[in-house]
């Protein structure tokens, strides 16, 4: 065996693993995005609107106070609880649904709520206001909104994957990477307008 | 075997070819992750609220971002209420404006789908939010997010 003294290291490579790390963290820093609850304003009413009368049983009302309590429906509540709650609304298809442009969903076939009569219609027909004080917390305006939107996720999931077996979530992902594709289209369409997401702001008390 | 045996002995200097290549690394690397803020707060950083229905805000540059808080200077009150549109703490009153200053520096087809971030604190109350949002709602600003850290349950 020859016996090599003192070779030199091989640096040739340095290089390259210098790309490596460099194209490594390239790809793998995530510039702080922001996120956030997105919601959709409504449009302004004209002067002249008459809001249509919606029947007691179709508005599930939940009123935040200045100590950051919760009423729903009429009963203290627990934030966490509000979830469930929300869902046994939305859920309930008591009735027929709304009609639109001639159109009558009719009865809601994939609720599996109690079909109660005192409880919502239909989920398209199912409203959800949320009230709050001026000197409400915005942290928990932000949780009870969480809590109503988690309440339509859950739902949505639910559907999507008793019809598609597959998450509405995974759904909304993949419709996003391929936005050309008008089965992913439809199919994302239908599950939101079966649960269609109704949060109403009322006017806060002072 | 006795035609490998080396000349030289004695050590060699380590080679410094590389390093310029490991200098432009950090150099790219700093580049990229630093992100320009081009508004400086006036307000204490908010502390965002937590929420597990987060969407990710896309096309940074249709985000205009309204910030809620405490005024560092104190003359503005010590509430969690103060507003701050561009580098000054201003009334719900402004909002229009600096919302119509904002869609003048994109095009016109991409005005719909311009979002309004509310970077609000958690202590702040409600009513202010509110009024923000009226004034959006005059102005046609529907898209709003309401900025919020992700939490898991």
């Amino acid at each position: 065996m020859a016996r090599r003294e003192n070779p030199e290291i091989n640096a040739g490579s340095m290089a390259d693993i210098a790309f490596l790390l460099l194209i490594f963290f390239l790809v793998t820093t995530t510039m702080n995005v922001d996120s956030g609850v997105s919601k959709k304003l409504s449009e302004k009413p004209p002067a002249d609107y008459v809001p249509p009368v919606i029947k007691e049983k179709n508005i599930f009302e939940v009123s935040i106070n200045r100590n950051n309590e919760l009423l729903v429906e009429g009963e203290r509540m627990d934030i966490k609880g509000l979830k469930e709650a929300a869902i046994a609304f939305i859920d309930n298809g008591g009735g027929e649904g709304k009609v639109e442009n001639d159109i009558a969903t009719g009865k809601c076939d994939y609720c599996r709520g109690e079909k109660s009569e005192s409880s919502s219609d239909h989920p398209n027909k199912a409203i959800i206001s949320v009230q709050s004080d001026r000197l409400t917390e915005y942290g928990t305006y932000i949780a009870v909104q969480d809590q109503l939107l988690r309440a339509y996720t859950v739902l949505r999931n639910r559907l999507s994957m008793d019809k598609y077996k597959i998450s509405y979530t995974e759904l909304e992902d993949a419709y996003k990477d391929n936005k050309s594709n008008q089965d992913l289209k439809k199919k994302v369409e239908f599950i939101k307008t079966s649960y269609p997401q109704i949060i109403s702001d009322a006017e806060p008390t002072n | 075997m006795s035609k490998f045996r080396k000349k030289k002995k004695g050590m060699p200097a380590v080679n410094t070819a590389a390093l310029p290549d490991i200098v432009f690394m950090l150099l790219f690397f700093f580049m990229v992750t630093t992100t320009m803020r081009e508004t400086s707060l006036q307000i204490d950083t908010p502390r965002l609220p937590s929420a597990q229905e987060v969407k990710k805000l896309e096309h940074k540059s249709l985000v205009t971002t309204i910030y809620v808080g405490k005024a560092k200077d104190t003359k503005y009150g010590t509430s969690f209420n103060r507003i701050q549109l561009n580098d000054k703490i201003a009334t719900a009153d402004e909002v229009p404006a600096f919302i119509i200053n904002a869609r003048s520096k994109v095009s016109e087809e991409e005005v719909p789908f311009m979002t309004t971030s509310i970077k609000a604190d958690k202590e702040c109350s409600v009513g202010t939010i509110v009024d923000v949002r009226l004034k959006l709602r005059d102005v046609n600003a529907l898209k709003i997010s309401y900025s919020a850290g992700a939490s898991i349950d």
